[in-house]
């Protein structure tokens, strides 16, 4: 994260908490400088997060108010602290298996209800603080620790399934798109109502040695060459798009 | 309902109203401005009235997917600087334990109104029980504290749930108003006083929201939005919310002060009313509590006419629970009798206490314990 950002880090912080590799301090660094180019007020920001690695990224290293909850609730938390106070600038940062699998059921009604709130899902297609475990969003075939043969299962379409439970604005970018990853969160900041980023994050700790993808540039190298834009993949045959990331903002409520 | 102020708060007066209607009246008294909830009997009706009663006076009213999501947002809320409750039931009151415990230990002050119905699971929703007494205290992990109240009057769901909110606030802790089917849905005259005594949330900008100098203090509560930048974690935390998972120290401080910050209180919480307890070698004191106390005081009443010296101790609060005033019950008399419409919860926490017999009296087939079958079983037992 570049140096510039310090500013909003609390000074008491001294090492980033993410294994090597880990896009959640790419995430982080991108985060802040949309922050930082929307010229938020940070003493009216309020960062809400779940458990898991990507809980992190806002607590406690944000100088804002957090609140860091229970596994799978930020939302809820965020629905009652938001609605209490609408001038909370509310923003919801957590992990995948936090915010779509135990929490699942929040995400879709929050989009459903169109509380503002912009909820950024770090997805790292797998459970990387207890270990390597299966997640709702593992891509069918890859090894976890609980599924050494392989996923048997599909995975969520986690901004399709967030645009048609009713989300006023759905994007689903990679930390290899900085900017778009930037642009997304300050149209999602400045929206009023309910809107979902999915960044795709590399963990090569817990996913990416299991997957032939042990070092950080192998995980980069990855979601490049699987990234496809929402725009590019209209054109392609649907069998092509088997194990593609469509990225891109998939729906916009708003214009 | 009957005329009211321009706050919207109810005017000083005397109303005929049923256990929900006192309950959602006592707290938009109370200050009460956030409730986040799901439908479950037998509880709803406070829910209905609180979503109509906050359009008046400017509450924030939401209807959340779950019980889990309830609770959460009442947290939420609280910390945004609401005072915020929510009711629920048996299998609702079960689903919320896990952020129980988180309310009691970031200290947020909530109110939690527990409408007990007949369990476990799915058990009898529209019977009656006193089932949740142990739950409320041991069912989130780890060790905690909370206020518990137990009404026995539509007069006192009224009072205590106020009461219950100036606890939640007093201590940050989170406090409970135990009531039952009977309670929501028995109507009576109650009595709305002038002036209803409300605590609000002390303050002091910088210092620290998690812990004080001395071990077993209340600290300050600052709220979103104030430019204090809060860390408020569900990990063991230092005073200033920063996590120190690995802190034998921190964690065993914190802990301690949560659970000494409500017990060495205690004084200034429980409450007990004594009928009928005069003489120093009473036959039999009634431990009784909630709508059953109602039944005990008959027993203890008919009991008397025919000789016998009986004695009420009705708990008004069950948690902190009344060890000191049990333990002196226990000292003046042989037997105490304990009725319950469960099988048996509060009369552990008795025998802890009292140095003589305790005698059981369980009911849990859904309905109350009759003032009739109570004096039988009183009579058999002197």
């Amino acid at each position: 994260m570049a140096r510039d950002m310090e500013k909003y880090i609390r000074p008491e912080i001294r090492a980033t908490p993410f294994c090597p590799g880990c896009g959640h301090g790419i995430l982080m660094g991108l985060l802040l400088r949309a922050v930082d180019e929307l010229e938020l007020d940070m003493d009216k920001v309020l960062f809400v997060s779940g458990i898991g690695c990507a809980a992190w990224i806002p607590s406690p290293h944000f100088k804002a108010d957090t609140l860091h909850t229970l596994h799978g609730r930020a939302i809820p938390f965020a629905t009652g602290a938001k609605a209490f106070n609408p001038e909370l600038t509310t923003i919801v940062v957590s992990g995948d298996g936090d915010l779509t699998s135990i929490g699942g059921n929040h995400l879709i009604h929050a989009a459903r209800r169109d509380t503002d709130l912009t909820v950024i899902c770090a997805n790292n297609m797998i459970y990387g603080m207890t270990g390597g475990q299966l997640a709702c969003t593992t891509p069918q075939g890859a090894a976890t620790s609980t599924s050494p043969g392989g996923s048997p299962y599909r995975s969520f379409d986690l901004a399709r399934l967030v645009v048609a439970a009713g989300a006023r604005y759905v994007a689903r970018f990679s930390v290899t798109q900085p900017l778009s990853v930037i642009a997304s969160i300050k149209k999602a900041v400045t929206t009023r109502g309910f809107t979902f980023t999915e960044v795709l994050s590399p963990c090569p700790t817990q996913y990416g040695r299991r997957n032939r993808l042990a070092s950080p540039e192998a995980m980069i190298r990855m979601l490049r060459q699987k990234c496809i834009s929402v725009e590019d993949a209209g054109i392609l045959e649907p069998g092509v798009l088997v194990d593609r990331i469509v990225t891109g903002v998939f729906f916009d409520g708003t214009s | 309902m009957g005329k009211e102020a321009d706050s919207g708060v109810l005017q000083a007066g005397t109303y005929y109203m049923s256990g929900s209607e006192a309950v959602a009246e006592g707290a938009v008294a109370a200050g009460c401005r956030y409730y986040g909830g799901y439908p479950i009997t037998p509880s709803s009706g406070i829910m209905e009235l609180i979503a109509s009663r906050f359009r008046e006076v400017g509450g924030v009213f939401m209807q959340m997917e779950d019980e889990i999501a309830s609770i959460c947002s009442v947290i939420g809320a609280s910390w945004a600087g609401a005072k915020a409750m929510t009711a629920t039931s048996g299998p609702g009151l079960s689903l919320m334990m896990e952020a129980l415990g988180y309310a009691a230990f970031t200290e947020a002050p909530i109110v939690i109104v527990d409408i007990q119905r007949a369990g476990p699971a799915t058990g009898q929703a529209t019977h009656t029980a006193s089932g949740d007494i142990m739950q409320v205290k041991w069912g989130s992990h780890g060790d905690y504290q909370v206020v518990a109240y137990s009404p026995w009057s539509v007069q006192e769901m009224f009072d205590m749930t106020v009461q219950a909110f100036n606890m939640a606030e007093r201590f940050r802790v989170p406090a409970f108003v135990m009531g039952s089917e009977t309670m929501v849905h028995l109507k009576e005259q109650i009595r709305v006083p002038r002036e209803i005594p409300t605590i609000e949330r002390r303050k002091k900008p910088g210092a620290a929201p998690f812990d004080t100098e001395e071990p077993d203090g209340v600290p300050p509560m600052p709220v979103f939005g104030e430019g204090e930048q809060l860390l408020v974690t569900g990990s063991t935390h230092d005073g200033y919310g920063f996590r120190k998972s690995d802190d034998p120290a921190v964690h065993e401080r914190l802990v301690e002060r949560l659970n000494l910050k409500v017990l060495h209180r205690r004084d200034d919480i429980v409450e007990v009313e004594s009928h009928h307890m005069e003489e120093h070698d009473l036959d039999c004191v009634v431990v009784a509590y909630g709508f059953t106390a109602r039944a005990a005081l008959f027993a203890v009443e008919r009991l008397r006419e025919s000789g016998r010296r009986v004695g009420l101790l009705r708990l008004k609060t069950l948690w902190p629970f009344a060890d000191k005033e049990v333990e002196m019950a226990g000292k003046r008399t042989r037997k105490i009798f304990v009725p319950e419409m469960n099988m048996g919860q509060v009369s552990i926490m008795v025998g802890r206490y009292a140095d003589c017999d305790v005698i059981t009296c369980n009911q849990v087939n859904g309905r109350t314990l009759s003032p009739l079958t109570l004096e039988d079983e009183l009579r058999k037992v002197i």
